[in-house]
């Protein structure tokens, strides 16, 4: 005897930041949804991030879609689940020409809305003493936050399950048949299918590239008032957006605990998710030339994550190329926790055939197909 | 700063001193690395009152040509190194066959009060007193299970403390045939005579256990559950242990498979003590608890297998395979009261570094969930008492161990080799 195929008018592939966020937004929307997870909410590439919420300007896509996403993470500003910390994004400039660029990006971040300073040397040193002498000055952007993520990604599926959501949980997505979703217990669940898998995408879209781009952090114990910025050199563009196979920059953060919280690493080639101790040592070697202090504080945990990168570095929102009623959100890099909420947003409007807020055509799945 | 040993030997306790004397005995460069300030262990941990017992002092002596890397902790692996860290920087041990003597580490299991400034580990309490913490004219009741409370409550006794009496949670019966079992074990009955004649007058009852410890700013009272009720006692410190964890945590850094024989894993070896991991053995307590008669047979026969003297190793499996019988004898004889896993009610602390209790970890069945949306095991001690708490009583299992292995510092991880400055101290912030 075949039971009929559960039916739902959205059924959500993961749950990480993403998937969450499209869950969220889709119950609210009224629609029927269900969420397979086969881990922990918020387990994957959303367990491992810094939870920085970040502003991006050099490519405009990404300016607008992490523009749009931080107007929506204000609405949870006072979420205590959130953990969210409004420290403000200090960007450090070693030497006249990162200065320079500093100003560049004021303007930039400026003309499309988000509050941005200049700083001198002075000003610099008063806000962060523990910086190393020789620094040139720095850019300020003061409503810039950090949250906690994989508690957000909890509380945003728990909301949707409050409107009536349907968690699968423990359960995976093995292959999308048409019109709906097959699970490894073998059932099937009918309707239109939003893939949010991050990194595992190919496994059930192999026609979206994608590739984990290797990430370590590294968390100490509690130093209350030893920083009060998220801090990020100006030269981390170059870290995140260069194809170099692998690259460090100085991005350290105050977790409201007290604790540090330091990064970043870029890797392409490696899979495997062990600590890599020569990783650790230059990301560290970097990161000590900024904040020499750092040296003595005790670390607890080092670990990595993956961050879901797609061949150009935008993300796949949109209708999967040659699916129907086949959508994907996922491959958001470095930015996801940034820009989950828009992108949930942006994909909620296009699939109730709305107006988007922004331009979707830069984030269309559809540029791979071409 | 790399330093080469033909063998390392991670922990000098009788079985780390055992491996590092039989490898150098063959010639092999050894390097034997311990984070206590002194050699012994658990069992020989050194004595500020009383000198060592013999075979201690034998074990240590014969040491000679061997490196004894005291005050050196283990924090990360690097491929066939160990990076070690010191009060003056951090160093990388390279090895050719590296031995795992890690020891064991206490069960607790929480109690409503257990977090009470006052109550420690048996063997913990034990240790502080060696080291010459006061203990004089202090009341102390000691509670828990196995033999490990009676030598616990004899170094109690010899530094002064005033034993209000043992409270052992096995019933009577399963503690006398263990004792009559014990006759196998010549040794061990010597053993257990002795210890009972220095606890004269001190009460030892069977089926009793704690059931909670009361006190506003420090212990006062604790709550004795036995066979005709609870009685109320009054003391200055509770002393509870209930028996010993194998510690896996660097063996699981290095990907040596685990096994499973209780709620928690030990290295999993050949006969020979090979782990999964070519070229690393491991011996003693962390593969499986068995006492110090296992730890001295196994710190042999690894050295000699790390030498490659396959022959030497195996004369002396006979002995190790009756020793082991011991361990077996004590584990079924000592198997805990399923009560005991209900003491804690939902306002226990379980998680004490990040203040996370037992109620608040209802509803989950993976470590990983439980940490990601609670916080429980993320502080320093990485989970080893939470994790450990939560997989005895059968919530879920540890997640495994990532490095540091131990809290180090960032300059450590970094791979320098000295420290520039003192180490800023932390201040705990307030959190709810
Ligand atoms: C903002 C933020 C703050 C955080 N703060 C803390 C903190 O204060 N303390 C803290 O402990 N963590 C902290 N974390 C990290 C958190 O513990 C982890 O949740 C995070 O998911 C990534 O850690 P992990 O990869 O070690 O995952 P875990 O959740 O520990 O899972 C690790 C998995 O990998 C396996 N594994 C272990 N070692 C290896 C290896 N060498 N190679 C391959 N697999 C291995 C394990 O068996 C386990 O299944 C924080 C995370 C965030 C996002
Ligand atoms: C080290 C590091 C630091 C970062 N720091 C930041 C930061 O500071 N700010 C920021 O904005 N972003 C940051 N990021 C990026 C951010 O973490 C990711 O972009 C984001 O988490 C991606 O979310 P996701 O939901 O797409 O993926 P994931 O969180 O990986 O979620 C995908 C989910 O899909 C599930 N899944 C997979 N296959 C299946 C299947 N077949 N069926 C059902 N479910 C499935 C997985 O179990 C998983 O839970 C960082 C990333 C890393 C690695």
């Amino acid at each position: 005897m075949k039971a009929a195929a559960a039916s739902y008018d959205l059924i959500v592939v993961g749950a990480g930041i993403v998937g969450a966020a499209c869950a969220d937004a889709a119950s609210a929307d009224g629609l029927r949804v269900a969420i397979v997870e086969p881990g922990p909410i918020g387990g994957g590439a959303t367990a491992a991030a810094m939870g920085h919420l970040v502003a991006m300007d050099d490519d405009p896509a990404e300016l607008a879609l992490s523009r749009y996403s931080l107007q929506q993470w204000e609405a949870f500003a006072d979420l205590k689940e959130a953990e969210f910390s409004r420290c403000g994004t200090l960007w450090v400039a070693r030497g006249d020409a990162e200065l320079a660029a500093a100003s560049t990006r004021a303007t930039r971040l400026a003309a499309a809305g988000v509050e941005a300073h200049v700083l001198d040397a002075n000003t610099l040193y008063e806000l962060e003493p523990a910086l190393a002498p020789g620094m040139s000055g720095g850019m300020l952007v003061p409503r810039e936050a950090v949250v906690y993520p994989p508690r957000v990604a909890r509380y945003l599926v728990q909301r949707a399950q409050s409107r009536g959501a349907q968690l699968y949980a423990g359960r995976r997505v093995n292959a999308l048949p048409r019109g709906g979703a097959q699970l490894d217990d073998g059932s099937t669940l009918s309707g239109p299918v939003l893939v949010a898998t991050g990194c595992a995408l190919p496994a059930l879209l192999p026609q979206l590239p994608m590739r984990g781009r290797k990430g370590h952090l590294v968390i100490t114990e509690r130093y209350p008032n030893l920083l009060r910025h998220q801090l990020l050199e100006l030269g981390y563009a170059d870290s995140a957006h260069g194809d170099a196979d692998s690259s460090v920059a100085f991005n350290v953060q105050p977790r409201p605990t007290g604790q540090i919280l330091i990064g970043s690493s870029r890797e392409f080639s490696a899979t495997d998710a062990a600590v890599s101790p020569a990783m650790l040592q230059r990301m560290l070697e970097r990161c000590f030339a900024f904040i020499p202090t750092l040296r003595q504080l005790q670390a607890v945990r080092a670990w990595t994550g993956f961050r879901p990168t797609t061949p150009d570095g935008r993300p796949y929102l949109g209708a999967v190329p040659g699916g129907t009623n086949q959508w994907v959100a996922a491959g958001h890099e470095g930015l996801g926790v940034t820009t989950a909420l828009g992108s949930a947003r942006l994909l909620l409007d296009l699939i109730q055939g709305r107006e988007p807020a922004i331009d979707p055509t830069p984030y269309a799945p559809s540029r791979m197909a071409a | 700063m790399t330093e080469r040993y033909d063998v390392l030997i991670v922990g000098a306790g009788p079985a780390g001193l055992a491996a590092a004397q039989t490898a150098a005995s063959r010639g092999a460069r050894v390097g034997l690395i311990d984070a206590q300030a002194r050699a012994g262990g658990q069992v020989w941990r050194h004595d500020v009152r009383r000198t060592a017992p013999r075979a201690a002092r034998e074990a240590i002596a014969a040491l000679r040509s061997v490196e004894l890397l005291t005050n050196h902790q283990v924090v990360a692996a690097e491929p066939s190194a160990l990076r070690v860290e010191t009060q003056q920087g951090s160093s990388l041990l390279s090895y050719t066959s590296l031995i795992l003597a890690t020891g064991a580490r206490e069960l607790l299991l929480p109690f409503p009060g257990w977090t009470l400034p006052g109550v420690t580990g048996a063997g913990g309490m034990q240790a502080l007193v060696k080291q010459g913490w006061p203990i004089a004219g202090k009341r102390v009741v000691i509670a828990g299970s196995g033999p490990l409370l009676l030598a616990a409550a004899a170094t109690l006794r010899a530094h002064g403390a005033r034993l209000q009496g043992i409270y052992e949670q096995a019933p009577v019966a399963r503690v006398h045939a263990f004792a009559r079992q014990l006759l196998r074990w010549p040794a061990r009955a010597t053993q257990a005579v002795a210890l009972r004649a220095q606890l004269a007058g001190v009460p030892y009852r069977f089926g009793t256990f704690v059931r909670s410890a009361h006190g506003e700013a420090a212990l006062r009272t604790v709550d004795i559950e036995g066979p005709h009720g609870t009685t109320r006692l009054d003391c200055d410190l509770l002393a509870v242990g209930y028996g010993l964890v194998p510690n896996v945590e660097l063996a699981q850094l290095l990907g040596c498979a685990t096994v499973q024989r209780s709620a928690h894993p030990q290295v999993q070896v050949d006969p020979s003590l090979r782990t999964s991991v070519a070229g690393i053995y491991a011996a003693g307590e962390a593969n499986g608890i068995g006492g110090l008669a296992v730890a001295r047979l196994e710190g042999a026969i690894a050295g000699h297998m790390a030498v490659g003297d396959t022959a030497a190793a195996n004369l002396l499996l006979p002995r190790r395979d009756k020793a082991r019988g011991f361990a077996e004898l004590l584990a079924t004889h000592f198997s805990l009261d399923p009560r005991l896993h209900q003491l804690a009610d939902a306002q226990t602390l379980i998680c004490r570094c990040e203040d996370v209790t037992l109620g608040e970890l209802d509803g989950f069945s993976d470590a990983r969930a439980a940490k990601l949306a609670t916080r429980c095991g993320m502080g320093a001690c990485q989970g080893r008492i939470c994790g450990t708490v939560l997989a005895e009583l059968g919530r879920f299992s540890r997640s495994g161990s990532r490095p540091p292995l131990f809290p180090a510092r960032l300059a450590t991880l970094a791979g320098a080799a000295t420290f520039p400055l003192p180490t800023i101290s932390t201040e705990v912030a307030d959190h709810e």
